[in-house]
């Protein structure tokens, strides 16, 4: 890997031998799809006053399956952001636990239903987000490092952030200690060119958010978001680098957010009709979708499958979660970690 | 039983926790080779060596968000701050952050970090070495804050701060640092993080205070005796969660409240203490709650006649106690 930004990604018609196999293409484009059913559903729940909230992946999902498809759920760890959607569904997460987290349910793995939907930690994977605060993963990621740099493990540790969080200081912070101290961690960045209603020229004066690594001593590459393939080979790369104890690297995956920035946002305000007809054009499923079916991996019926299966699976499991129930009142006292009840006996605090 | 400095009986306290438990480590700006700016870890890089005292760069946000990352994999992480008053970058990383994780997560994470805070007046170090910060935290649900005044509390208070599985913010008042001096066994102990004390029994009134006030009113109280008042006073220890009970108890036997604090009076501990005095104590009150305290302005002028005009003293107290008794 060069050491410097801008290396162009390799092209998804020209496979090595250590490539995904076609097999394993279609698994991802088989989460993707299911990804972008479920997507889609949460925004109808939304519309539906059911889902008080939701920020969408779709656009992001090759670059998210592709990155995580490198790295070990068994040993690695994940702190992601609020649109990790995709990585989520690619770690295992069943889609009912997902819409769980989205309607506030009792049962969500995440947070019990305290947080935001995709916030709290995951249960079966080293995989978590604290809050809805922006970038303060990042130096909590270089922690998480330290620790297994220390203690010699070989796990490595992905954060992942959008442009909007490159410019938060705890970004820089977290970048420049992770470089002194080589850590084990890959700055996973999904640059959809908005932070909200902010475009990148106005978040950033260069053109590559990866050329910032060589200000911390590590590499920074940049690739197409959209390419399965150019991710994963750009997140192996990473992933060797960081468990042979070379240090961070910081990815660059451009990618489109096809959605307005969450259902309570309205992209037209501030996008224009031609931007938002351009970016379609990079939609990650009709691109993996074309890709697949012009190698020969499938055909355009199991193509048409695909999406079938995905529709139901999410069909099934919004029904069984609709029905399901609100945690009880009470459950809101458990894991508090200071009591406070004895102080607060007179003051109503013991309810 | 040997005397000990606070800024020793600290030290004493992370060495012995260093030695106790291998997943501890100590992070913080000019901690290693320079020992600390007040040489709290003089002498442990050279114990426990680089990667377990380990010098940040000058970023307070990171040092906490770091420590919060290496507390929920695996380690048990102290992070020095090295004046109170540059706590403020480091804010979204405790209060936001590590302060909900357990909560936030239902569970599965836990934060065990300490975070190490000198703070407080007195030092000569004007608007921005002298802030005393405690309300920030003690307001946050989620978070323990201990303010420890005597060498034997710093001591026992930082071990269990260290082993407490969740974030707890050690407050330590700079100028008892080597001001004040007391026993404290060479062995390991802890003290209850909750817990207040009475560090002088009396039976006329009760003071309420902590930190370096509490040494402050201990002087009042033995100058308020010679004039045969007979003043109670109860430390703290812990701000968050208060000792309701001692407090109450306290107050109600001697029926009458005197809050002394460093702090700003307006929305500070002391304005919870009176809160909780008046709800559980009234019926045995026999007199208004009083409270001394620096006036209203940015902490603390840098002009040394200033600062003293500032800070509340033993003498400004006695005024209050002789007021209050006469009540």
């Amino acid at each position: 890997m060069s050491a410097t930004a801008n290396k162009p990604s390799n092209s998804p018609e020209q496979l090595s031998g250590d490539q995904l196999s076609g097999e394993r293409l279609v698994e991802l484009y088989r989460t993707m799809v299911l990804s972008r059913y479920l997507d889609e559903r949460v925004w109808l729940l939304n519309r539906q006053g059911k889902a008080a909230i939701a920020a969408s992946a779709q656009g992001h999902e090759a670059a998210q399956v592709a990155c995580i498809e490198a790295t070990d759920p068994t040993k690695d760890h994940y702190l992601i952001y609020y649109r990790q959607f995709t990585a989520m569904l690619a770690l295992g997460t069943e889609p009912e636990e997902m819409l769980r987290g989205f309607l506030a349910k009792e049962g969500d793995p995440m947070s019990a239903a305290r947080q935001f939907p995709l916030h709290g930690a995951h249960p079966r994977v080293d995989l978590f987000n604290f809050s809805n605060v922006i970038a303060t993963q990042l130096p909590q990621a270089a922690g998480v490092a330290l620790a297994d740099k220390l203690s010699g493990s070989d796990a490595v540790t992905i954060v992942y952030f959008g442009d909007g969080a490159s410019s938060q200081g705890d970004t820089h912070e977290a970048m420049n200690f992770a470089g002194v101290q080589k850590l084990p961690v890959i700055f996973f960045c999904e640059n959809n060119r908005f932070a909200i209603s902010v475009p990148i020229e106005k978040q950033m004066g260069i053109d590559s958010l990866a050329s910032r690594a060589a200000g911390y001593g590590f590499p920074g590459v940049q690739v197409d978001g959209t390419e399965v393939v150019a991710v994963n080979e750009a997140a192996k790369a990473a992933v060797a680098r960081a468990r042979a104890g070379e240090g961070p690297t910081l990815i660059e995956a451009s990618v489109e957010r096809l959605l307005p920035h969450t259902t309570d946002d309205d992209h037209t305000r501030y996008r224009t009709a031609e931007d938002i007809e351009q970016m379609s054009k990079r939609d990650p499923i009709r691109i993996q979708s074309e890709l697949l079916i012009r190698r020969g991996l499938i055909t355009e019926a199991e193509d048409e499958k695909i999406h079938a299966d995905a529709k139901r699976r999410v069909n099934v499991a919004t029904d069984t979660v609709d029905a399901e129930s609100y945690p009880g009142v009470e459950t809101m006292f458990d894991h508090l970690n200071v009591e406070y009840r004895e102080e607060h006996e007179v003051s109503g605090g013991d309810a | 039983m040997p005397e000990k400095t606070v800024i020793e009986a600290v030290r004493e306290a992370m060495q012995i926790e260093m030695r106790r438990d291998d997943t501890m480590i100590i992070l913080g700006e000019d901690v290693g080779s320079r020992g600390g700016v007040f040489l709290a870890t003089d002498g442990l890089i050279d114990e426990f060596g680089e990667n377990r005292v380990i010098d940040t760069p000058l970023a307070e946000s990171l040092i906490c968000g770091v420590a919060l990352g290496a507390a929920v994999n695996g380690l048990r992480p102290l992070a020095e701050i090295q004046f109170a008053d540059f706590v403020w970058p480091a804010i979204n990383q405790i209060v936001g952050e590590a302060s909900k994780v357990r909560y936030g997560t239902n569970g599965v994470k836990t934060a065990p970090m300490t975070i190490r805070v000198p703070y407080g007046g007195g030092v000569r170090g004007g608007l921005y070495h002298s802030q005393s910060i405690e309300v920030l935290f003690a307001h946050t649900p989620g978070l323990s804050v201990v303010a420890p005044a005597t060498p034997y509390d710093a001591k026992g208070l930082l071990a269990t701060a260290i082993r407490t599985d969740d974030p707890v913010i050690v407050l330590e008042h700079k100028r008892t640092y080597r001001l004040v001096k007391g026993e404290v066994p060479d062995e390991s102990y802890t003290i209850p993080i909750g817990k207040a004390e009475i560090k002088r029994p009396g039976t006329d009134m009760t003071i309420i205070t902590y930190g370096l006030m509490l040494h402050y009113s201990l002087q009042a109280a033995e100058m308020a005796a010679a004039n045969g008042i007979d003043v109670e006073v109860l430390d703290l220890r812990t701000l968050r969660p208060l000792d309701s009970g001692a407090i109450a108890e306290s107050a109600s036997r001697t029926g009458k409240a005197l809050i002394v604090q460093e702090d700003t009076p307006a929305v500070s501990i002391g304005s919870e203490v009176s809160a909780i005095i008046g709800e559980r104590c009234f019926f045995d009150l026999d007199g208004p709650i009083l409270r001394v305290g620096p006036p209203e302005l940015p902490p603390m002028p840098f002009s040394p006649i200033q600062e003293a005009a500032f800070m509340p003293s033993p003498e400004k107290i006695l005024t209050a106690i002789t007021k209050l008794a006469e009540i």
